[in-house]
């Protein structure tokens, strides 16, 4: 009972003691969450009034993240090896293979860290993304300080919130892109290797010619055709990346659909959709969610080479490869505005991949990378 | 056996074209009749067509690139199946045919517990409640004989043995209450004390239930304990029928005789064998006449000209002239 309240309460510090490390960072994260809840108390108490939806998400999250920490915070000390396993189905056991792969949950808690900072980012930015000081001369250009950890660029905006703000676009540009494509991938393979025949020929020539473009200059194309925003570059990248997705699924339903489960499936009277949707494809989910998280790397990077290139998201809103272009110019006189925007480019991609390789080598035993140590 | 049967197969042909090589016709001509409560066993060399008349007699065979031609005719309860609405033989697959296969290994979905893989079946079938389709699935797992039903039903396919998921196979094929069961070489991928175990559960279903066991098996042993009556298949045609005991004891064809004496018997476990020279011909090209002929040793110019019919249970010419199975019988190898 007593020990259940100290969980509650401090959710991890029982564990400091086994594992200082992991049990440190929820402790250190639930601390922050409050401190957030504290410091920003105007900020919450404005959110019904603004009625943004922005901030509703914001303001679930933090309670969400809150409570959910405090509820599901490990009640016994962690690596217990008389502890009995919990699971035995594929993904229990994926995930003890992926927790012995340490950059792969470097990778995990960067992610979830990038998430949660995202979520959160109207309660955290200390400023308006677009907000420029009063005399901008003045404040232009400033370095990084107390006030601007870093820094300003050329309209005075403080990088920081812009930072933050344009981790939430790219971050959303990409996750829901390759939700789109991974779908679509996994219905077109997957209705195609199932089929066979024409429909398969069809839908694998559209693909072949589909990559036989390079897909930023498809990109390109497109954006200059239609005025960019948001929705737009999300559903281009989500319409030009499904088909790799397509192809991956196709191979798998192509040698699954010959298995005895599924002439077993079909001797039980079951129709195809069901076949197909409830004994092909659950077999096809480990590579499919290695591709999608290793895609949201990739799909974040080429929002980002499209912003830099001034084809992306249009300039008022944040975005980090437009503040990297708008940067390269000062490069030398003020080298934080391109500096901070690169940064966090490459951390996001970063741990997408440590996180996509790690679940790979948990979910593929056939993979050539090879377990973790 | 009496009165209307449940199963009736007349003429069961399945070709398969291509446009490579020529027709190759897999199963060709098979008749056979099959009643409640009994056993039957198809029994045959690999690539007689025994598996593929099994698959067929509901439709499971992909058409094309097969292709039931249309003298064919496979008659459940007086309905015929052959051109049957596909949503009319989704009812009948796993509602009144079940199917138990070869592989009990890779026949169950790795990636769903067991339970909920035979409430599936189930749900597919009756429109019932959730939890009553839990609750028949417990039954089932204890009715074939699972020692702990809730643990099995929990458990994930990897987590169970070869025996304990081929019973859990069979609780799927009659969770439904087939009339007919088919087994498609149940036992041959379990250990040979498993083997048993299984053959007595279809046989204790098969009584318990009324429904129709169709066995197919390469293993004399298996059918000699379980089959009433008895197919022999080759070359995708039935050469000898009738009751097991006959069949398996004094057997007419030369087929057959070829079959039994490759056996060792306990009595003289050391003994020589018989050797059926040569292979099973492909489908594409049958031999003409008879089409054991090559093989057989009594065979004489008669029957490598005209093809026997099926007539009192045996496709042979020595039906009506005895006296030519001479003394010149099967080659023996001792070992």
């Amino acid at each position: 009972m007593n020990a259940t309240w100290i969980d509650r309460a401090l959710p991890g510090a029982r564990g400091l003691s086994s594992r200082p490390l992991r049990s440190g960072l929820l402790l250190a994260v639930w601390v922050g969450l409050w401190a957030l809840a504290i410091f920003r108390i105007d900020r919450i108490l404005a959110t019904p009034a603004s009625g943004a939806p922005d901030h509703w998400i914001a303001l679930l999250a933090l309670v969400g993240s809150i409570v959910g920490l405090a509820r599901f915070a490990p009640s016994r000390p962690e690596g217990d090896p008389g502890a009995p396993l919990e699971t035995s189905g594929q993904w229990g056991l994926a995930w003890r293979t992926f927790r012995r792969h340490r950059t792969a949950m470097l990778g995990l808690w960067l992610v979830a860290g990038l998430a949660l900072v995202a979520l959160l980012t109207p309660y955290i930015a200390p400023f308006d993304p677009a907000l420029q000081g009063d005399d901008i001369v003045a404040t232009r250009f400033q370095p990084p300080s107390f006030e601007h950890p870093m820094g300003t660029d050329r309209f005075g905006r403080d990088v920081f919130s812009r930072v933050l703000y344009g981790g939430r676009v790219s971050l959303g540009i990409g996750g829901l892109a390759v939700a789109i494509a991974v779908t679509l991938g996994s219905l077109v393979g997957a209705v195609s290797g199932y089929l066979r025949g024409w429909v398969d020929a069809l839908s694998m020539r559209t693909v072949d010619l589909l990559l036989s473009f390079p897909r930023l200059v498809l990109l390109i194309t497109i954006v200059a055709l239609v005025q960019p925003s948001v929705l737009i570059i999300t559903l281009v990248l989500g319409l030009t990346g499904w088909m790799g997705t397509s192809r991956l699924v196709r191979g798998e339903v192509l040698s699954l659909r010959e298995r005895e489960f599924v002439q077993a499936a079909k001797a039980l009277g079951f129709g195809a959709p069901r076949i197909l949707l409830r004994h092909i494809l659950p077999n096809v989910a480990s590579p499919i969610i290695v591709a999608a998280t290793l895609g949201i790397g990739n799909t974040i990077l080429v929002e980002a080479s499209l912003s830099f290139l001034g084809l992306g998201v249009p300039p008022p809103a944040p975005s980090w490869g437009l503040m990297v272009a708008a940067g390269k110019d000062v490069m030398l006189d003020a080298p934080w505005i391109a500096l901070f925007p690169g940064l966090a480019i490459v951390v996001t991609v970063m741990s997408f991949n440590l996180v996509g390789d790690g679940l790979r080598d948990a979910l593929d035993p056939r993979s050539t990378t090879g377990l973790a140590p | 056996m009496t009165g209307q049967p449940l199963l009736r197969v007349r003429d069961l042909a399945v070709h398969f074209a291509s446009e490579t090589a020529r027709v190759a016709r897999a199963v060709d001509g098979v008749s056979f009749e099959l009643h409640a409560g009994e056993t039957l066993a198809l029994v045959g060399e690999s690539g007689c067509g025994k598996s593929l008349t099994a698959l067929s007699l509901v439709r499971l065979v992909d058409e094309p690139p097969a292709r039931t031609t249309t003298g064919s005719s496979i008659q459940l309860h007086g309905e015929e199946l052959v051109g049957a609405e596909p949503a009319r033989l989704r009812r009948i697959r796993g509602g009144e045919v079940g199917f138990v296969f070869q592989e009990p290994m890779t026949s169950l979905n790795p990636v769903h517990r067991v339970g909920r893989q035979i409430e599936e079946a189930i749900l597919a079938h009756d429109s019932v409640p959730r939890a009553t389709a839990t609750a028949r699935t417990l039954d089932l797992l204890s009715r074939v004989g699972l020692p702990e039903p809730d643990t099995a039903a929990r458990a994930y396919p990897h987590e169970l043995s070869g025996g304990m998921r081929q019973r859990a196979l069979i609780a799927m094929a009659i969770s439904c209450g087939p009339s007919v069961l088919v087994a498609d070489e149940p036992t041959t991928a379990l250990d040979v004390t498993v083997q048993a175990q299984i053959l007595d559960l279809l046989a204790s279903l098969r009584d318990e239930t009324g429904m129709a066991l169709l066995l197919i098996s390469h293993d004399l042993a298996v059918v000699a304990n379980v089959a009433d009556r008895v197919a022999v298949m080759y070359g995708g045609r039935i050469v000898e029928t009738g009751p097991a005991r006959r069949v398996l004891t004094t057997p007419a064809h030369p087929y057959t005789e070829g079959l039994l004496r490759a056996v060792p018997t306990i009595d003289d476990p050391r003994g020589p064998l018989a050797v059926i020279p040569g292979r099973v011909p492909s489908p594409t090209d049958w031999p003409s006449g008879c089409r054991f002929h090559p093989r057989c040793p009594y065979a004489w110019d008669r029957c490598a000209g005209e093809e026997p019919p099926l007539d009192g249970g045996l496709r042979c010419w020595l039906a009506s002239e005895p006296d030519r199975r001479g003394s010149t019988g099967y080659a023996l190898v001792t070992r």
